[in-house]
C-alpha cells in the first residue's frame, strides 16, 4: 500500500508546488497537508553563492528515499508521502527539494515531514556544489544536520 | 572484477568517476579495497585515507568491514549535503 501512495522522484526539472499540492491534498480522510521546499539561497558560511550544481548517485539515491519514506511510515500513520529532489545546475531562487505529507492529523504530518528532510540531509547521496565569487566548493556537511537526524533515534 | 564508482569531492580530485578493479588476493572487505586503491599513488593514498571517506557496498551505506567481491559495486565518496 505504502508503494502506492509514495511518490519519489529524482529530476533535473523543476516541480509545481501547486501541483504536488493537489496531487496529495485530493483526501478527504485527511486533515492535515505539510509541505517543506528547499531553495537555492544567496549566501551560505558567509559567502556570496551565485548558483548551485546538485550531484547524486543515480539507483541508490531513489532506494534511500525510498526507504526513508517506508522508515516514515512506520513511525506516524501518514497517508501520502512525496519527495522529489532535483539535481544539476540550479540558479539562486531556484527550488531544490519537496517534501509532502499528509495524515489525519497535523502533529504526524509536521513530524514526519522534519523526519523526511533531516534524514534525506544526512542519508541519501546528493552533494552540492556552489558557485560564488570565490570559484567553486563543495558544501561541507554539518555537524548540526548530523545531529537533527540523530535526535529521531531517541 | 569489482565495479568501482567515485562521487563529488572524491571524484573530483581523482579525475576518475568509474573504474573496474581485479580483486587482489587480500581484498576481502572494503578497507582493503580502500587499501589496494590507496596504493595506486600519493594522490590516490591522500584522497582515499580521509576521515570523512563514505563507503557504499551495492548501493547500500557500509562500514569498513563489509565483505566485498567480484561482481560487487563499491562507492566511495564524501559526506552527503543535499536537501
Amino acid at each position: 500500500m505504502s508503494a502506492f501512495l509514495d511518490r519519489v522522484l529524482v529530476q533535473t526539472q523543476d516541480f509545481s508546488v501547486p501541483d504536488e499540492y493537489a496531487r496529495i491534498a485530493d483526501d478527504n480522510s485527511d486533515g492535515a497537508v505539510v509541505t517543506f521546499i528547499g531553495k537555492v539561497r544567496d549566501f551560505n558560511d558567509g559567502s556570496a553563492v551565485t548558483d548551485l550544481t546538485l550531484e547524486h548517485y543515480p539507483g541508490m539515491t531513489e532506494a534511500v528515499l525510498n526507504q526513508i519514506a517506508v522508515e516514515a511510515r512506520e513511525r506516524w500513520p501518514l497517508n501520502k508521502v512525496t519527495i522529489i529532489h532535483r539535481v544539476g545546475t540550479m540558479a539562486l531562487g531556484e527550488q531544490i527539494v519537496f517534501i509532502g505529507v499528509t495524515s489525519a492529523h497535523r502533529k504526524a504530518a509536521f513530524a514526519a515531514c522534519e523526519f523526511l528532510i533531516d534524514f534525506l540531509k544526512t542519508k541519501a547521496p546528493f552533494w552540492k556544489l556552489e558557485a560564488g565569487d570565490q570559484g567553486k566548493n563543495w558544501v561541507e556537511a554539518k555537524d548540526a544536520d548530523e545531529q537533527a537526524a540523530k535526535m529521531w533515534q531517541k | 572484477m569489482i565495479n568501482v564508482l567515485f562521487f563529488a569531492q572524491v571524484r573530483e580530485l581523482l579525475g576518475e568517476n568509474a573504474l573496474k578493479v581485479e580483486a587482489s588476493d587480500s581484498t576481502k572487505t572494503a578497507e582493503d579495497l580502500r587499501a589496494q586503491l590507496a596504493a595506486k599513488n600519493d594522490k590516490w593514498g591522500k584522497v582515499l585515507a580521509s576521515d570523512k571517506l563514505l563507503v557504499a557496498v551495492n548501493q547500500t551505506i557500509s562500514s569498513w568491514d563489509t565483505p566485498v567481491e567480484d561482481g560487487d559495486e563499491v562507492a566511495f565518496f564524501p559526506p552527503v549535503t543535499g536537501g
